[in-house]
């Protein structure tokens, strides 16, 4: 490729997924009406479109007309801050993520691309430093609106994405010690092929605890439930996001679904082999795979799998109490990442000795 | 020259941003100020080839000791900083220590200006330089913080648990047994 023609590709990938992030983030509002209805033996959205598959361009659309509200006391300034560095953060995390191979999609580019937009050599702390910073936009929005709910929704919010990431981070530092990279595209290509011809050489089987981890507080991170005490809306009206609506409002929900794909991308570049294997074991498929350059496809898959399960959970798992969630998270799933992350690496340090 | 251009820019932001933290009345804001500070920092790290410190500086400072502070703000509920209120009655109002905290301030310039006398090989990108492609790279980075520096890094350490046993005495209540 000429050397001109990279920042145009950049460009071309920037563009693209922007644009699939937002698209996947109305998919996954229909999907997860859609199967919650399936859960609780009813239909769901139904009545736009073939099935309701167009409820998302009608949510939309309502949300665009309706009025902009903000209370008399809220902060003027960081009441419109908020749900900004809300959804900036959800997509700038992405940045960072790898999502396929070298490719040359069907043969349209001359020669293959690597996929996926920025590729840094501390990939994995970039996208943990991005997501970290999108507290801010929830605990802004609490504290702006003036509104004792919303505040309480605040405060949840900080404490307990700051006691998740602890055990978050600490996963994933098992992972990396395995790898021996801060890059997620090498941790990813680490996990290529199969141990005696049957196991997919993924992280997963050497990890299964940090895996465990990983996703538990990656569920805490993205304020989903079991663990959606920022918005708890028994207890809290809708928590944080009480005093939003209209387009200020939607970018809240956007941003959460946004940070579910790169929570669930995360997951699968670090614990699902990323692009290499279709499945936990070996198929036939995995040759033609690599040799079709089709990981990409693979790589979707997965986290669309991924998704469904954040969904499944969601409907399945009833709320913590937030003492608990305190309690789990700092006397439980903080230790047991500690300990996952020693033994990991005195087995390291064995085996490579 | 973009990268020139970059550096003034973000410079710049850190500046700004540093000397408006102090000018707010609403602590809220100054809170807000030193993270888009720490922000700029980052961005003039990433410039000195050194991504590690840049997301370090991120994940630590912006991501969680700004998060607790942000915490502790809304907890109090801190209202406007009241000045007249407080004024004259607070001992730290007093003009001597004023005039002790303008000769620290005094002191810092005069050292600021007689380290950077000192600091040699300007021209080379520190990313580049033969000792200090220990920033860049996160191994080189963790041999040298576990030889050379394994002191300064110990004596951190101790130094943070005992500020760590100090909070916990301070917030253990009177007559509790636990």
């Amino acid at each position: 490729m000429e050397m001109y023609l990279r920042p145009a590709v950049i460009g071309v990938m920037i563009f693209v997924v922007f644009n699939a992030l937002i698209i996947a983030s109305a998919i996954l509002v229909l999907a997860e009406r859609k199967i919650m209805g399936f859960m609780q033996q009813r239909y769901g959205p139904y009545l736009v479109g073939p099935h309701g598959v167009l409820q998302p361009i009608a949510d939309i659309l309502k949300l665009l007309f309706k009025e902009e509200l903000r209370p008399k006391g809220a902060d003027k300034w960081l009441f419109t801050l908020a749900p900004v560095l809300s959804i900036v953060t959800a997509f700038v995390a992405f940045a960072a993520v790898p999502f396929g191979p070298e490719t040359t999609l069907f043969g349209l580019l001359d020669e293959p691309i690597k996929l996926g937009i920025a590729d840094v050599n501390v990939a994995v702390l970039v996208v943990f430093a991005v997501t970290s910073m999108g507290v801010y936009g929830i605990v802004l929005a609490g504290w702006a609106s003036n509104s004792k709910y919303s505040l309480f929704g605040g405060l949840r919010a900080a404490a307990q994405m700051i006691s998740y990431e602890l055990a978050y981070a600490t996963s994933l530092a098992a992972v990396i010690m395995l790898a021996g990279s801060l890059s997620l595209r090498e941790v990813v290509d680490s996990q290529a092929g199969t141990w005696f011809g049957f196991f997919s050489q993924w992280y997963i089987w050497l990890q299964p605890l940090g895996f465990v981890i990983y996703v538990i507080a990656g569920v805490a991170e993205t304020n989903r439930a079991p663990f959606d005490f920022p918005e708890a809306e028994q207890e809290l009206v809708a928590g944080y996001n009480t005093e939003y609506s209209s387009v200020r409002f939607a970018l809240f929900p956007q941003s959460e679904y946004i940070n579910m794909v790169t929570m669930s991308a995360v997951a699968t570049d670090l614990y699902l082999g990323g692009w290499h294997g279709l499945l936990p074991i070996y198929t036939p498929l995995d040759p033609l795979i690599e040799q079709y350059r089709l990981g990409w496809l693979v790589f979707i898959a997965k986290v669309a799998g991924f998704l469904f399960f954040y969904i499944w959970m969601r409907w399945t798992v009833p709320r913590y109490r937030y003492d608990q969630l305190m309690q789990f998270g700092w006397k439980w799933l903080f230790p047991a990442s500690v300990l996952n992350l020693i033994v990991t690496a005195a087995l390291v340090l064995y085996l490579n000795a | 020259m973009p990268e020139t251009f970059t550096f003034y820019a973000f410079s710049a932001m850190a500046i700004i941003a540093s000397t408006l933290v102090i000018g707010q009345r609403n602590p809220m804001y100054s809170v807000l100020l030193l993270i888009a500070s720490f922000g700029a920092l980052s961005a003039l790290y990433i410039q000195l080839n050194a991504p590690f410190v840049a997301v370090a500086q991120i994940i630590i400072y912006a991501g969680a000791i700004m998060v607790l502070f942000l915490f502790v703000v809304m907890l109090l509920n801190a209202p406007r900083e009241d000045a007249a209120e407080w004024d004259r009655s607070h001992p730290l109002q007093h003009p001597n220590i004023g005039r002790f905290g303008a000769l620290l301030a005094a002191l810092l310039v005069v050292q600021l200006a007689w380290a950077l006398t000192k600091v040699s090989e300007l021209e080379t990108p520190v990313g580049a330089r033969a000792d200090g492609a220990s920033v860049g790279s996160v191994l080189e980075m963790g041999r040298i913080l576990f030889t050379r520096h394994t002191f300064a890094f110990e004596a951190t350490s101790v130094l943070i648990l005992v500020a760590m046993v100090g909070a916990v005495v301070l917030a253990r209540r009177e007559g509790s047994n636990q």
